[in-house]
């Protein structure tokens, strides 16, 4: 099942040991012995050409691509966020990695390669039938396989590697790219226009319902590199679509660099769901190891009456820096976030979102649910905007944070600026503890301590939980389950 | 079945129980009664081994086994119930599912096969009929929003459907209308059977009137001072505490 993204370790037994040293399983954590062709590691002017060349690429997508390098330069990391970070060495990092053995076909590709899916769950071959879910993987910097292709061609959906879509649909990656996320947007969005390596491309034609959930799924295996996947999503007019990603990577003491870009474009009256259950390695609890994760997601409700959601459980990472967001351009769009984000041991989040309402009766919604543990350092931060024109504007924003334990921290930073008199904004926000009173409760009643804070994690989450395919929020829950193990007691 | 001897109990570094003595045999009701800071709640807490109480001397048996070495989850699985006299709220917890996975918790704990959603929905309907509760509080979140007398409700149901051998009720009447405390007593007396026995701990004699004990015992002072049947909470009613002390003044001169 394309789901399981949180195996327990009894699957896998070579990690037991790793994962019983560390008090923490993550099941996802072991290293996949194929041979890969990596670039140096460094970045310049001449990288950013050699991963231009490797994929083939034609010449105006390595202009554009070193047009953003050249503006990258420029660019200062960002500071405002609420997070501890050692300055990160750019040049240390290899930007591209990809198996040695390329399959032209999911047939030829390597065994090792699909056993590694197959650990984790993701379904690339006939499994992917019963599964009913399209998936597009991605190794290291390139997409490995794409399944259910020509099914989704006969209902006109393109879904493939963007890599794949630079070489056969230019027209429309030339169209789309860059108009959600410009180059120049951010310092991790500049660096990633110009480094990335892979992602998906979906392509939604007018009036089609995608007849299935599409999903991709990221890996990180190779050391020292860095994953940058460019994302491009389009619902054309009346489309829709429902999209989900989930992400792993294996154990490691050093931090790797996870920078990625995702733009999706609705028009009018098209309707995009896109789904995320992030689970990169987040580091032992001393706070060794793991993923830094800055990613830019931005929706555009370019078209009237279009609605784009986003769901987000973030469990792992190191560091998170993310905040998807939508522009609400067109008349009477609707855009909604939620979002669920848990920070155990030494692991530190940023993450919200930006609503900015631009169109006439635009609507937004963000839910908000934030878990500490540990030593966890959970950040909301959001902005809710409210452009001159934008009649009739009404945004609903509740933020609820959990803390448990002393030792964590849950913080909320809400943005609102608004331009027109009219608009309704609204902002609740609670915290909240686990409280004794509450696992004494259920203990009395014959619930052991850590299935009383599951459930009473699961419940504070439900909200977001309901937003998620059905699959898919079995896994969540699991997954918040793991992950916040020995966080009590 | 439950034998407490001489308990000595310090919450907060003050002496709260200080040499409580009491025999519970099955079958049998028993009403604590006493003053407000007497100690009848923290007896309710220890038994069902609530952190933060430090026993100081004295023992608890239960069925022959030390209570007091077991965890409050295994307590529950080996039959204990503590009606709780401030039910706590669990948002977004729905009541079914929490009660589900208490009782199989339970269940399993005992080496008995875990009930699947049909046959513990039949379980639950069945009890909801014959406590006349309706089905709405089982599909809301624990306690959450519940009024008073809800709550309340709720416990007894919990006690009805998860059939403790001791079942320790603490102030289940306080707060309750008429009504309330009716169905109270109902789903108590409901279940009085010569294998289960009951510890009613209560600041009124109120309730009494519906649950007829089989024994009353004073609470004062973290000590039982006064041991009698029925009609000794009607004398205290009448006489309030302070007839109790001034015959222990009596008494003691």
């Amino acid at each position: 099942m394309t789901s399981e993204l949180a195996r327990p370790a009894t699957q896998m037994p070579a990690t037991d040991v790793v994962a019983d040293a560390i008090g923490r399983r993550y099941s996802a954590g072991f290293v996949t012995d194929i041979e890969s062709e990596s670039l140096p590691p460094g970045l310049d002017e001449s990288v950013v050409r050699a991963i231009s060349a490797r994929k083939n690429e034609p010449e105006w997508m390595t202009q554009w691509r070193l047009a953003a390098y050249r503006h990258w330069l420029t660019m200062t990391p960002p500071h405002w966020a609420k997070l501890e970070i050692a300055p990160i060495d750019f040049q240390a990092i290899s930007y591209f990695s990809r198996p040695k053995n390329r399959p032209k076909s999911l047939d030829e590709v390597d065994p090792k390669l699909l056993e590694t899916y197959e650990k984790l769950g993701v379904p690339l071959h006939e499994r992917a039938r019963l599964a009913g879910v399209a998936v597009d993987a991605v190794f290291d910097s390139v997409s490995v396989g794409t399944t259910f292709r020509k099914e989704l061609a006969e209902a006109g959906v393109i879904f493939c590697s963007m890599s794949e879509a630079v070489r056969e649909h230019p027209e429309l990656v030339r169209k789309y790219l860059g108009t959600v996320v410009p180059t120049g947007d951010n310092y991790f969005a500049a660096l990633n226009s110009a480094v990335f390596s892979d992602g998906s491309f979906v392509f939604v034609p007018k009036g089609v319902r995608c007849p299935m959930e599409l999903s991709t799924y990221f890996r990180i295996n190779a050391r020292d590199t860095g994953q940058f996947e460019r994302t491009l999503l389009i619902a054309e007019e009346g489309a829709s679509v429902s999209y989900l990603e989930g992400c792993t990577a294996p154990m490691r003491d050093e931090n790797q660099l996870h920078a990625a870009v995702v733009e999706l474009v609705a028009l009018d009256d098209a309707s995009i769901k896109y789904s995320t259950v992030q689970n990169w390695y987040p580091g032992d609890e001393n706070g060794v190891g793991g993923i830094f994760n800055f990613v830019t997601k931005r929706g555009d409700c370019r078209g009237a009456r279009s609605r784009i959601s986003w769901t987000q459980v973030e469990t792992g990472s190191a560091i998170t820096w993310k905040y998807p967001s939508c522009v609400l351009r067109g008349d009477d769009s609707t855009g909604e976030f939620n979002s669920v984000a848990l920070t155990h041991h030494r692991q530190q989040a940023d993450t919200g979102t930006k609503m900015i309402h631009i169109g006439r009766n635009t609507k937004s919604k963000i839910i908000s649910k934030g878990i500490s543990a540990g030593r966890g350092q959970n950040t909301y931060r959001g902005l809710v905007k409210i452009e001159k024109g934008a009649d009739g504007a009404r945004n609903y924003t509740q933020c609820d944070s959990l803390l448990i334990g002393k030792k964590c921290g849950a913080h909320t930073f809400p943005y609102i600026e608004v331009k027109h008199p009219g608009a309704i904004v609204e902002h609740e926000a609670t915290t909240s503890k686990i409280s004794d009173d509450q696992l004494f409760y259920c203990r009395a009643r014959g619930i052991a301590q850590e299935d009383a804070v599951s459930m009473i994690v699961d419940g504070f989450c439900k909200q977001v939980f309901r937003e998620l395919p059905m699959e898919f929020a079995v896994e969540a829950k699991k997954l918040l389950e793991v992950s916040l193990e020995g966080a009590i007691g | 079945m439950l034998k407490i001897d001489n308990l000595h109990v310090r919450v907060a570094g003050k002496e709260i129980l200080k040499g409580l003595t009491l025999d519970v045999a099955a079958g049998e009701v028993h009403a604590i009664m006493g003053p407000n800071g007497a100690g009848k709640s923290t007896l309710g807490n220890v038994l069902a081994g609530r952190e933060g109480y430090e026993i100081t001397q004295g023992s608890i048996s239960y069925n022959g086994r030390d209570l007091l070495e077991l965890e409050p989850e295994q307590r529950a699985a080996e039959g204990v119930f503590l009606a709780f006299q401030y039910p706590v709220e669990i948002p977004g917890v729905n009541n079914t599912y929490f009660l589900k996975a208490a009782m199989n918790a339970q269940r399993k704990h005992r080496g008995e096969t875990e009930l699947d959603s049909m046959q513990f929905l039949k379980l639950v309907r069945e009890k909801l009929r014959v406590l006349h509760i309706s089905d709405d509080l089982m599909n809301r979140a624990v306690n959450a929003g519940f009024s008073g007398g809800e709550k309340k409700r709720n416990e007894i149901f919990q006690m009805a459907l998860l059939e403790p051998k001791l079942a320790v009720l603490d102030e289940t009447d306080s707060g309750l209308d008429i009504d309330a405390m009716k169905m109270v007593a109902d789903g108590v007396n409901a279940m009085r059977s010569p294998e289960r026995a009951f510890v009613v701990i209560t600041h009124y004699q109120r309730l009494l009137d519906y649950i007829v004990p089989d024994f009353v015992h004073v609470l004062v002072d973290g000590r039982i001072v006064e041991s009698g049947d029925k009609s000794l909470a009607l004398k205290l009613e009448e006489h309030g505490y302070a007839w109790i002390a001034e015959r222990r003044l009596a008494g003691a001169a």
